[in-house]
């Protein structure tokens, strides 16, 4: 429900990462991993991201998501497992005494920004330079 | 010259528009760059670009905010609880009756957040605590208290005047339990009227609190509610954490969950 929100979030963090020399350069993609047991719709969220990034630097960026599995540790037995279904004790030994590992993700990964040697846009035009 | 990308509404009507901006000015001799792709969508995809690592929470703004909230709260001696629920659970009422028993040891005040209204403050203010409404519809009509907005409140609340603090969330069991605020607890409220089913369709929120509240008790005669079968999904969610069958209408079961508060405000502030 409060994915607009975090859209602005993952919009704000990502165009403070755009490194100061490619200020101009489109923003071709975000990468972000959201765990399976944040409250965070990802098809809202890519909604909200495409609705909330008009007018940025972002606008026409894809958002990638990459779910993570809930996963969990038992602190009696040590045993490792991925939860499938919500239940939170050790399919082991049954201990409820666990340590989530991960699924709770809402990270952002990375930016790609487009190749500026690939750019078919004509911001490059060094025959313009030439005449002067 | 840059060109700006125009907004449209799919990859391939943007590509085939760029391909036209690109072409119109048609200068020969201009095209040496290479041209990877033929307009189709799975192709725009594979251009080359240039990764730059983040790796950074998205919510690290609150959880930064949450930290200086924490911070305070532990230089002023005050415990701060997170009252969550569904809308209509009873929570206002919980807290209230709550109040009522701890407010003759303890310095309290309140902090509610709702969409609208000032209901809930109008309610609370019988208790005698101050109470500060916060209307989330001024900062975009949000289904949960940010830490930010908590920051806000407490402005209007002397803490070195208290020991407790309650933050009654808006109701809602999805968005609050993603969101720190630099309280102490968490306790989530859920009425027998709900269903046995909320903990395992509200998994993050019963995983998230430390306490469960299972209000409305006086109603069991009336309702086909199997309480046990409440309980045991609570546990199937979070294992070790305390449940209490409470009445806020008639006061039924308090004492179980007031020692269990207590015991947690005197960790706390000893």
């Amino acid at each position: 429900m409060h994915e607009m929100g975090i859209a602005l979030q993952v919009i704000e963090i990502a165009i403070a990462s755009i490194p100061e020399d490619l200020r101009r350069a489109r923003v071709a993609r975000v990468n972000l991993t959201v765990g399976k047991l944040s409250a965070v719709v990802s098809e809202s969220l890519r909604f909200c991201f495409e609705v909330a990034s008009r007018d940025t630097p972002l606008e026409g960026a894809e958002l990638a998501i990459e779910e993570i599995d809930v996963a969990a540790r038992c602190n009696a037995c040590d045993h490792q497992w991925t939860i499938e279904e919500p239940a939170f004790s050790c399919p082991r030994c049954h201990s409820g005494n666990i340590t989530l590992v991960s699924g709770r993700e809402l990270d952002i990964r990375s930016i790609e920004i487009e190749d500026e040697a690939n750019d078919t846009t004509d911001a490059q035009q060094p025959d313009r330079g030439r005449s002067f | 010259m840059t060109q700006q990308m125009p907004n449209n509404p799919t990859a391939a009507a943007a590509s085939d528009l760029r391909t036209r901006l690109h072409h119109k000015e048609g200068r020969p001799g201009h095209h040496s760059h290479p041209h990877s792709r033929g307009g189709a969508p799975e192709e725009t995809r594979h251009r080359a670009t240039r990764e730059i690592k983040v790796v950074r929470r998205v919510l690290d703004a609150n959880d930064i905010m949450a930290d200086q909230n924490r911070k305070l709260f532990s230089e002023k001696k005050v415990f701060v609880l997170n009252m969550m629920s569904s809308p209509g659970s009873g929570k206002t009422t919980t807290l209230i009756k709550t109040l009522g028993k701890l407010m003759t040891g303890l310095r309290c005040a309140v902090i509610v957040g709702d969409i609208c209204s000032t209901y809930d403050a109008d309610q609370l203010s019988v208790t005698g605590a101050p109470v500060v409404q916060i209307n989330t519809d001024e900062f975009g009509g949000d289904c949960h208290l940010a830490a930010h907005v908590v920051a806000r409140a407490l402005a209007d609340i002397d803490l070195d005047e208290i020991d407790f603090l309650v933050v009654e969330n808006v109701g809602n069991l999805v968005c609050p339990a993603e969101f720190d605020m630099g309280e102490d607890a968490r306790v989530v409220v859920l009425s027998v009227a709900e269903g046995e089913d909320k903990p395992i369709k509200y998994p993050l929120m019963f995983r998230q609190c430390d306490a469960a509240l299972l209000n409305k008790v006086d109603l069991l005669p009336y309702l086909d509610y199997d309480r046990d079968l409440a309980v045991s999904n609570i546990r199937q969610i979070h294992p070790q954490m305390p449940v209490f069958s409470v009445s806020a209408k008639t006061g039924e079961g308090f004492d179980p969950w007031l020692e269990w508060l207590k015991g947690r405000i005197k960790e706390k502030l000893g």
